[in-house]
């Protein structure tokens, strides 16, 4: 990878990190405020069905997670393991692409 | 002799190659004693063939680093006292270097990325009108000046975790020659050392464990330098220089 992609894909980690960081506090807030007030999983789907605000806030998580983890694995493959180079990059976004696809279908089931 | 001249230190030393061993001597412990002190007495009084290097013994060259009781150390300027646990000191050549022979580490790769991180000053292109003017209190002086002492003994790199991982990464002294660059005025090829030091292989990959801060014998701080070069590539990539 040329530097400045290297440089791209470190930025975005790092933005990545911030997006994510308030956005799991927002997630485990409102998963202990959901189980804790006794909420169905049809209530919590009425509150959540056709709401743009919790469409965007879990379509920007899923976002973000991709991105942030399949950097991040790919770093941790890449200083754990032997595997490095162009076939573990491509490994990476097939990564992303798959939480992307995964998560974005979950949200469309969420909303 | 007092019995405090006469008591012994049990001193294992690496011998041979990647595949030695260590084997163990006893040495007459001695006030003020240093670790190099304690090289040189085995090789000049019981065993002649021990490999070590060393040169000016006051901390000026880098030469004599080791491992020494599993701790990257100088070994002119470390003294046996504060170091031997229950008079045991055990010695082995630098880490994440090969061993060319006992207490010498091959430094080649370590210099080849000094290179690799371009760590040397560019002319500028035209030759300067009368001196440089550099205010000692200008911020890009002072960081430079934070990092220039390195003596290049290599004990940075020897701690890090991040070479022991990823045999690419340039490693904290040639990255922190690289910072020292950047920041002077006077160098003709500022951008040319970020591009140098961006990408996996160099200053991104720090994951800032400061080791290398921590073992230091000049006291330096490469993780500050690392983290200095990943804002201004950063920046420079975000302003389009890159």
């Amino acid at each position: 990878m040329s530097a400045k992609t290297e440089t791209l894909v470190w930025l975005a980690q790092r933005i990545s990190a911030m997006v994510l960081a308030p956005l799991v506090l927002v997630h485990i807030v409102t998963v202990i405020y959901a189980i804790r007030g006794g909420l169905s999983a049809a209530e919590i789907l009425s509150r959540t069905q056709g709401s743009l605000f919790w469409g965007g806030l879990y379509g920007l998580f899923v976002l973000a997670a991709a991105i942030h983890g399949s950097i991040g694995a790919r770093t941790v493959i890449g200083e754990m393991t032997p595997w490095r180079g162009r076939s573990l990059d491509a490994a990476a976004v097939a990564f992303a692409v798959g939480l992307m696809a995964m998560g974005f279908r979950a949200v469309g089931a969420l909303t | 002799m007092s019995e405090a001249t006469m008591r012994e230190l049990e001193v294992a030393v690496w011998r041979g190659g990647d595949s030695g061993g260590f084997v163990t001597y006893r040495v007459p412990e001695r006030a003020d004693q240093t670790v190099l002190d304690v090289v040189t007495f085995i090789q000049r009084r019981i065993d002649p063939t021990l490999a070590y290097r060393y040169s000016c013994r006051v901390g000026m060259c880098g030469s004599c680093a080791m491992t020494v009781n599993g701790r990257p150390r100088w070994t002119c300027r470390t003294h046996v006292a504060t170091v031997a646990k229950g008079g045991r000191l055990s010695l082995a050549p630098l880490a994440n270097m090969p061993v060319i022979r006992d207490l010498v580490a091959d430094m080649t790769e370590f210099f080849d990325k000094w290179r690799r991180a371009k760590g040397r000053f560019v002319p500028a292109k035209e030759s300067p009108k009368g001196f440089a003017r550099v205010p000692p209190a200008d911020p890009k002086r002072r960081a430079a000046d934070a990092g220039i002492e390195c003596i290049n003994c290599g004990i940075c790199y020897a701690a890090c975790d991040v070479v022991r991982w990823n045999p690419d990464y340039l490693g904290p002294a040639a990255l922190n020659r690289a910072w020292t660059l950047y920041n002077d005025v006077r160098d003709g090829d500022r951008l040319g050392h970020l591009l140098a030091v961006a990408g996996d292989a160099g200053c991104h990959a720090c994951h800032s464990h400061q080791n290398c801060m921590e073992f230091c014998p000049k006291g330096l701080n490469p993780t500050a330098s690392i983290a200095g070069l990943k804002r201004a590539v950063a920046g420079a990539y975000l302003k389009g220089e890159l």
